[in-house]
């Protein structure tokens, strides 16, 4: 059965994807960064930095509905978190609302707080988004590796990248039987099968761990899995790294003296 | 036929809970050898299988070329046997067809550019070159088989060992499958209960039942023997009685 997949739109080939793998994730990652360390609060330094993603957008040729559908995995979240600071935070009152019971005061440093916050996260969120979408999943451990990444957290991402498709699927398939079976359709009963239904998977995906782990002490493991990351660096990865560079400083300018 | 590769003698073994799974088996197999492990489910063909690297070793009865199968020559023998799990979703646990391909020899201490060669050849003989970059989940259920056995093939081991290898093959799979086994030339021990696959591709068989070894001899003997199939709950295959129709 297929999925659609952590790394979706990662086969295709753009200035992006054909960069290397560690230049995209330091890339990536300074991007972030900087982002968090930015006061995304004028529009000026807004505006520069949607510049610099849209460019790296459409220069991926990943589409943008596929970009903002995954990032709304996460903008609500920081949303969520972010709704109560205009009230919270000290500062100028620009607007009053006027319970009977309390008073909110929604401040300007609060407002500004905000969409702060809000645009930070964002702007992370599509810099994941990117990188996932344009490296095929082996390739980014394999850029960790590279990176010195520790092998348990890298280990752990490619068991979860190999089986998380083995499990739902087991899933899929014990809702079909199960569904095959059922006539009733009260919620009470669905709610109780389903958390059988997982505590069985929970139990088949411990017995694979253990299967699993016979097969590879079978070819010879002693606890490391060595990988053999084999990338070149070529001109363009380091032109992509110096216009990450270059605009990151450029915007950090602007907010700086501007801002 | 050539030297023992495989000895087993007076073998038993018993899971943790007390249940007994083997009990007195002794069997030898021999150099070049392809030997059919047949038996209904729950013989113990599985269990039997994972004392021949090591992974159970019951009452420490087992000699694999020569040397008994304990810890200080475990990864000497995991390396010359290579043992192909009935599940692909546990033998292949890589995140590329390459990289698993590639796990056994890297283990091994194979330089670079050894790894790369024995890779290749290992997936040319399966025929599956061109999946190397491939994940796994990706991959029909005949090419998992094949890259499952792939991933011993890289190894160059003298012994392989495979564990249902035809189970949840369609025929046309499964056809290629026997014409690879016999294309092999190591020692084989396959376990199965798909008997003609057996009369294709072994030349001796022996029959479990109950953790017992109850008759071991020529393929054809002993899958001919319809008394002896129906007492252990097998039975004689089709392919036998077609080729008494055309005689």
């Amino acid at each position: 059965m297929h999925h659609a997949f952590v790394d979706r739109y990662s086969e295709m080939d753009s200035p992006i994807h054909r960069l290397d793998p560690r230049i995209k994730l330091v890339g990536f990652g300074l991007l972030i960064v900087s982002v968090i360390l930015m006061n995304v609060v004028s529009f000026r330094v807004f505006g520069l930095l949607a510049g610099l993603f849209g460019v790296l957008v459409v220069s991926s040729q990943v589409p943008l509905s596929f970009i903002l559908k995954r990032s709304l995995v996460i903008v609500p979240f920081s949303v969520m978190i972010a709704a109560f600071l205009p009230f919270m935070k000290e500062g100028t009152p620009i607007w009053n609302v006027d319970l009977s019971v309390i008073s909110l005061k929604v401040t300007e440093e609060g407002i500004r707080l905000f969409t702060n916050i809000v645009a930070k996260s964002f702007f992370s969120v599509i810099s994941v988004i990117l990188l996932t979408s344009t490296t095929r999943f082996p390739d980014l451990l394999k850029a960790l590796e590279a990176l010195k990444c520790p092998q348990v957290m890298i280990l752990i991402f490619s068991f979860m990248y190999r089986y998380v498709f083995v499990v739902e699927d087991e899933f899929m398939k014990m809702r079909q039987a199960k569904k095959s079976r059922s006539v009733h359709h009260s919620w009470w009963p669905e709610v109780k099968c389903l958390s059988n239904m997982i505590a069985v998977l929970f139990l088949r995906s411990y017995e694979r761990a253990e299967a699993v782990y016979l097969a590879m002490c079978s070819r010879g493991f002693k606890g490391s899995v060595p990988y053999h990351p084999e990338f070149r660096l070529a001109f363009g990865d380091m032109v992509f790294l110096a216009v990450i560079v270059i605009s990151l400083a450029a915007i950090r300018y602007v907010e700086y003296h501007h801002g | 036929m050539g030297d023992k590769v495989i000895e087993i003698s007076h073998l038993d073994y018993s899971y943790p809970d007390g249940t007994r799974a083997l009990s007195d088996i002794t069997l030898d197999v021999r150099e070049g050898e392809s030997m059919g492990l047949i038996g209904s489910n729950g013989a113990g063909k599985s269990t039997l299988l994972l004392h021949l690297n090591g992974i159970l070793q019951g009452n420490h009865c087992v000699r694999v070329l020569g040397m008994p199968v304990t810890k200080e020559h475990l990864s000497f023998i995991r390396s010359r046997v290579g043992m192909v799990f009935q599940d692909p979703d546990h033998q292949l646990f890589m995140p590329t067809v390459f990289d698993d391909v590639s796990f056994g020899p890297v283990n091994m201490g194979m330089k670079k550019e050894e790894v790369n060669s024995s890779v290749r050849e290992a997936l040319a003989e399966v025929d599956v070159l061109p999946l190397a970059g491939r994940s796994s989940h990706h991959l029909s259920v005949g090419e998992k088989r094949r890259v499952s056995i792939a991933t011993v093939l890289s190894m160059k081991p003298d012994i392989i060992v495979l564990d249902e290898p035809s189970s949840n093959l369609d025929p046309r799979h499964r056809r290629e499958l026997i014409d690879l086994l016999n294309r092999l030339r190591m020692t084989k021990i396959i376990a199965t209960h798909d008997l003609p696959l057996v009369w294709e591709t072994c030349d001796r068989v022996a029959l479990m039942e109950g953790g017992r070894l109850c008759a071991v001899g020529e393929t054809r003997a002993i899958l001919s023997d319809e008394a002896l199939m129906e007492t252990h709950g097998l039975q004689m295959p089709y392919v036998r009685m077609e080729r008494g129709k055309s005689k």
